[in-house]
This record gives structure tokens, sequence and C-alpha cells, in this order.
């Protein structure tokens, strides 16, 4: 791995390292994300994709300590790295040195907190409905967030500037003045773009940010996305269990299953050699609306509990790949070949120790997933 | 059963749609329109309606799937609900096989859900919590008396679980709905559609609220039940790939009009009406350049005050004088393929497809030549 070592192209901007989330429940602890490492360079989008319950959001939520009890941050830490020319309020920045020098998120106080998220670290959540205030007018709500984290601006300045923003997400400045029910959810996950870009954030965490929005709509506000991260130079974490999705937009691609990451890829890698057993079969989830129709079979069996997470690859019980270590050994993330250590997969069929095979082929895979569908249907047949 | 159904499916998938000898439909729309009441004071005028559902007219085939798609506000879950007479039809009407269907009394009500059932998007709120699964399956099987005994009645419940895959069924047969997962509810209101056997299965969004990888589980279940009961399904998505996986026609509504249908293949590879083509060009495809660009404008209208003609309109990069005035007919594409759009022509089947005259507006104004 090569955490830690900085060359000169792509400096990180947010490290989580081995970062680990439980909730406490009276009927067992659920361990909602295990020892998660993961690197977000300067103007890269990173995609986290995962089914519900991956642990994708906990890590979003971990990352910007907007977890509440009975959540608890139980060990690791997220490393941000300011740039070195900006003067951030609570992260401790050092002019003079040009390395940039690093916060570790998970241990700031809460002032120091405050004045991280929004100029640094800003999220966009899923549901525009419930963000914005039902009562109060979409102009007063980006002002309100302008006034507080920019308390020198006057009051003219902040009018213009969230009419500036209105314009950057493609709202119309007479829409000013309209409360959130007058707007429709596309204009309302706007809105919210708008507030979170308000203070020129280095980091954008965006969780399901189109989930609830029709498919038109969502295309536009990617594209606008796509469009607002080449003009303003931010990062982004896009959080979803749409894989196709992030095959179009994210630049570099983690794969969560069960609290911890499987697969780490860049978007290419991913679409021509998804290498991981789980990847795969998320792979050919999605039917596409082009190419050759032919019968896709999912994956068997659905996620684990995560209260009673299974012992080795938490994955095995649902693999059709799994052989006799995968039930005992938790694997860890590692170059997927020997060649480049780009691509990173938590799989056994990967590592020399376990085995002395060859890495499956992607027919391979796909051979083997439609035997265990059909051993599947069999047994079926046979009860 | 066999193993074979699964198998047939697949390659009765690879064939081509088009060959397929033209069953005689089981159930039949005809120009269904709906419009909902809204209650608001108003002081003069006539009180406002929204215009759900438009003139939409279809027919569902045995061993055959119709996927409807469109986005929210399309008029889409209206039109199954109509076709379940969950709701009347402001106008129009449904024939099952051929005979139409009133709405009326408790018994005939009975009579058509014994052919025509419905699956709903939220499993989670479709199972009672209070109830066990073979309270849920042994109800429909008592109401339409296909199970005299006790031991009938499990006996044919054990089979429904199987039938969906719940295995081994008799530990599936005690469980409450809070103690299955997303997936295996949504399989036990399969095997509830399924217990009264019907003709017709009308599957509204079944698995836009599951879990990614359980999705195509429940998919392929439904096609090989589809294959397996001859069953004539409705399958009702905003999603246009999942359609195309699913379905042999898909039609495409935009807010309560249907602008174009045929073929799934044919629909979605070569789309004809700006708005398919605005809708596929919105999907998610892995395989478009990163660079394509994204043309849309416009929202998609208010249905109490829709916009007139045709409702796309004040969307559509084509648009022309003629389409504010009036709604185009149908015009044939070939090969099973139609639409609804003034770039194909003036549509005039519309008037052979209409049974009455006067009962679409593009029949009743004058036609303007353009």
């Amino acid at each position: 791995m090569n955490n830690g070592t900085f060359q000169g192209a792509t400096l990180p901007l947010l490290q989580v390292k081995h970062v680990s989330v439980d909730y406490r429940a009276d009927n067992g602890t659920v361990h909602a994300l295990t020892d998660v490492t993961l690197t977000l360079e300067r103007g890269q989008i990173l995609g986290l994709a995962g089914e519900s319950g991956s642990g994708k959001s906990t890590l979003g939520y971990a990352i910007t300590r907007l977890l509440k009890p009975p959540a608890e941050i139980t060990g690791g830490e997220v490393l941000y790295f300011p740039r070195a020319s900006r003067q951030g309020g609570g992260a401790p920045t050092n002019g003079a040195m040009p390395a940039p020098q690093s916060v570790d998120v998970l241990k700031l106080s809460q002032g120091q907190l405050r004045a991280l998220r929004w100029k640094e670290l800003a999220i966009v959540f899923q549901s525009a409905m419930n963000a914005l205030n039902p009562v109060i007018n979409i102009g007063a709500q980006i002002i309100d967030v302008l006034r507080t984290h920019q308390p020198n601006l006057a009051r003219r300045q902040r009018h213009a500037r969230a009419i500036e923003l209105l314009r950057l997400v493609g709202i119309a400045p007479d829409r000013l003045h309209s409360y959130p029910h007058e707007l429709s959810g596309g204009m309302r996950q706007r809105a919210i773009i708008a507030i979170a870009l308000a203070l020129a954030p280095e980091v954008i965490i965006m969780d399901e940010p189109t989930t609830a929005l029709d498919v038109v709509v969502q295309r536009e506000i990617l594209m606008e996305l796509i469009a607002l991260r080449k003009d303003l130079a931010f990062s982004v974490i896009f959080i979803t269990h749409d894989l196709s999705l992030l095959l179009e937009l994210a630049d570099k691609v983690a794969i969560m299953y069960a609290g911890r990451v499987v697969e780490l890829a860049t978007r290419d890698e991913l679409k021509q050699h998804p290498r991981h057993p789980y990847s795969y079969g998320m792979l050919n989830s999605f039917p596409q609306i082009h190419g050759e129709r032919r019968r896709m079979t999912g994956i068997p069996g659905s996620p684990p509990d995560l209260r009673n997470i299974p012992l080795g690859c938490s994955f095995h019980p649902r693999c059709p790949m799994a052989f006799a270590p995968c039930a005992s050994v938790v694997p860890l993330l590692r170059p997927a070949t020997v060649q480049s250590d780009g691509q990173q997969v938590a799989c056994h069929l990967y590592d020399p120790r376990h085995t002395a095979a060859e890495p499956p082929t992607q027919a391979e895979l796909a051979a083997r997933y439609e035997t265990a569908y059909a051993r599947a249907l069999g047994e079926r047949i046979a009860e | 059963m066999s193993v074979e159904p699964l198998s047939g499916a697949a390659a009765s998938r690879g064939g081509a749609p088009a060959t397929l000898p033209a069953a005689a439909p089981v159930l039949e729309a005809l120009h269904l329109r709906k419009y909902f009441p809204v209650r608001q004071f108003r002081l003069r005028g006539p009180s406002p309606v929204v215009h759900a559902v438009e003139d939409t007219s279809l027919a569902l085939v045995p061993g055959r799937a119709l996927a409807l798609v469109g986005e929210s506000g399309s008029g889409k879950t209206t039109v199954a609900r109509m076709l379940a007479r969950l709701y009347a039809p402001t106008s129009g009407s449904i024939l099952f096989q051929g005979t139409p269907s009133r709405g009326g009394r408790r018994a005939s009500l009975l009579a058509y859900r014994r052919h025509v059932q419905l699956i709903f998007q939220d499993p989670f709120a479709s199972l009672s919590p209070v109830h066990d699964v073979h309270y849920h399956l042994a109800r429909p099987l008592r109401l339409h008396g296909h199970a005299r005994s006790r031991r009938e009645e499990t006996a044919q419940i054990l089979g429904l679980l199987e039938k969906v895959n719940l295995i081994p069924a008799d530990q599936f047969i005690t469980k409450y709905p809070h103690q299955l997962s997303g997936g295996q509810r949504q399989r036990v209101a399969i095997a509830r559609a399924l217990a009264v056997r019907p003709e017709v299965l009308l599957a509204d969004e079944p698995v836009s609220m599951l879990d990614v990888s359980i999705r195509l589980d429940v998919l392929n279940l439904l096609l090989a039940l589809k294959d397996e009961e001859r069953l004539a399904v409705l399958f009702i998505t905003h999603d246009i790939a999942s359609a195309r996986y699913f379905a042999e026609d898909t039609l495409v509504m935009y807010a309560g009009q249907t602008v174009e249908g045929g073929p799934s293949d044919e629909v979605i590879q070569r789309p004809q009406h700006p708005y398919t083509q605005l809708l596929v060009s919105a999907a998610p495809d892995p395989a478009r350049p990163a660079d394509t660009p994204f043309q849309a404008r416009g929202e998609i209208p208010s249905l109490i005050t829709p916009p007139s003609g045709c409702r796309f309109h004040p969307r559509c990069p084509h648009a022309m004088p003629i389409c504010r005035e009036r709604f185009p007919g149908r015009t044939d594409l070939g090969g099973g393929r139609w639409t609804h759009c003034f770039l194909y022509g003036e549509g005039e089947t519309a008037t052979l497809t209409t049974a009455r005259p006067g009962h679409t507006p593009s029949a009743t104004t004058p036609l303007t030549p353009h």
C-alpha cells in the first residue's frame, strides 16, 4: 500500500485509516464498519458502492463525525490535508512548509469541527425534502450558512453570493425566495448542492444524492456536478448503491460489503475486470440498455446480519468461488496483480499464500455464478 | 415442475419477439382515462382535476410481459390500479378474455381478482405485520375456494412457497414478516398473488425496493413463473434497462399519455419519440463515453393544468405549432412499433383503433394541415 507517501501528482486530501464503527444495541453490537482504509485525492470523485448495510453511509458519516450514539467510532483515524495556502479556521495549517500537514478529524474538538465542516467538508444527504427547512425560503437558508461561517461578509454581498450559488446549480435567481415545497424534487436537491458549495469546500460527501429522483433529473444533476467539479476543483465522495452510475461518474470506486472495502479500483479497471467475486456479482446485477440480452444471475443469498458477521471473508456463504481459507481467514486489501498496485482486492483467490492457482478469469467467474444459480434452482426442484 | 421452464425462458428471450405468433390477449384496456378530483375550494369554474391518465390502450398476452415505463407522475401506477380495478376508470373499458369487466358488486370483483392479481412495490407495507406467512397465503386460497380442508390448505401453501424459492418451505410457513428480508417478503407477496392461480399478474415496481444483488433473483423468478404458469405480466418500472431485461414489449408513458410502444429491444435501442430518446439518454450506461452531452429542458408538467396537445411539447426539441394544438394519433412504424408523434405523421391509424368516435381528443378536433 502506498499510504503515507506523497508523489508529486497525487496529493491525498483525505485519508481514512483503519476506521471501525460499531452500533451498540441491546441484542448485540452491530459492526457497521471494520478496518476501512481509503484515500481521496485532490480533484477526485471517489465512489462508495454497496448494498444496504454495507457501511457506505456510515463511512460518510464517520468522516464528517456526524455519527450519534449508539454509533461509536472504535478506532482508526481520518486525516485531512488542508491546502497550504488556505488559512483554515480550525485546521492548523503551516504556510511555510511545502508538504501538507494533516489533521485527524476524529480528534478535533467541537469548535474545530465546526470550522472544518462546510468550509472544508460538506455533506449532501439523500433526501432533500428532509434536509431543507420547510418554513424558511431557500435564499434565507443559503444566506444563513454564509452569515454563520463568513461573518465579515456584508448583507448585500451575502445576497449576491446566494444568487451566484443558485445560478451555479442551474436555479433561476428569482427562486431565491421560494420555499422548499414550491420547488420540485430536483430543484430541492440542487438547492442543497448550492448550500454545500456555499463556502467552496474541498470535499463534498454525497450520500445517494440522486436516488430519490427521476432518471432525467438525476442525469441533469450529475452532469451539473461534473461541470462544477471541473470549474471549482473540489473532490467528491459519492455514496450510492447504483454501481452503474459510478462506472460513468467516479474516478475510483470502493466496493463495500458487510462493513469492509472488498475492492478498490479505477472505473475502467472495474469495468474491464472486476476482481472480487462480489464486485463481479454486483456488476452482473444491473441489466444494460445496450449489448446482448443475456440472462443475469445476481448474487444468491442475502447480505449478512451485521451482529453476526460470518467468520473469515464475510462474503463466503454467498460466494460461488469460496474455498477452504475463506471460512477462517479474513482477507485484507492487497494488489490484485503483481504488475500494478492500483487495483486492490480483499480476496484469497488473488493471494499466492492461499492458492497456487491462477486468479479466476471473467469467464470463470461468470461460469461459477451460473452453476451456483442452477444449483440453487436444482435444490428448489428437488425439495 | 421441471428445470426446463427457466432454460425455456432463456431461449425465448434470445429469439426475436416479433416473430412469435400473436396469441389472443387475456386482458385488454381500451382508451382508459382517469381523472382524480382535487379537493380545492374554487369560487367559480369547474373544480380542478388531476389528468392522471389519458387514452391508454394496452393488451396483455399469456406468457408475455409488457413493461410500462415512465417517470414518477407518468400515470403508470394508475393504469395498473385501474387494471386491478382498485380505481374505476373515468372512461374507457377493460376487457377480460374479450368480455367487458365493469365495476360493481363485491362478488364480481372477487371473480375478477381470481384472474388478475397485483404485486405492490413495497413488501414492507403489503404484508400485515401481525400475521404469519401461513395466514397470508391461506386467505386467498380460502376466499377463492381452492382449498377445502386444512390439510389441503397447508399442502398448497408449501407448494406455493417452493414455487417462489422459499426453501425449506415448512420453516417459512410459520414466520412473520419482520423475520424475513425484503427479498423474502416480496417472494411471499408473489406467492400470495399466485395462490389464486391468476392469468394476469400486474407487478408495480416489484423489485425497486429490494437490494441490488437480490433484484435479479426476484426478476428471474417472475420470468420463470411467467413461462411456467403462462402468466400475462404487466411490469411497471422506471428503469428502462430492467424493462428490456424482463419484458418482450415496452410501452412508454409521459405525463399520463402513452407516447411509444413496441418490442422492448427496438424501443430502447432505437427510440423514436423524443421523450423516449430523452429517457434512454438519461439512463445509466457504463458503455457511454463520459463526455456525452446531455440536454434536457424543463420539468414534468403539472397534471392539474397539463400542457395542451402533446404534453411533452414544452420540453421537446422538435416541437412544432401543431404539437400544442392536439395530441397526435397513433402512427404505425412497422414491426409492431408505434408512436404518438407528429414527427412521424398525423397518426391516421388512430381512427382505426378508436372504437367509438369522439373518444379521443384528436378525433373530435378537426385535422389541420401543417
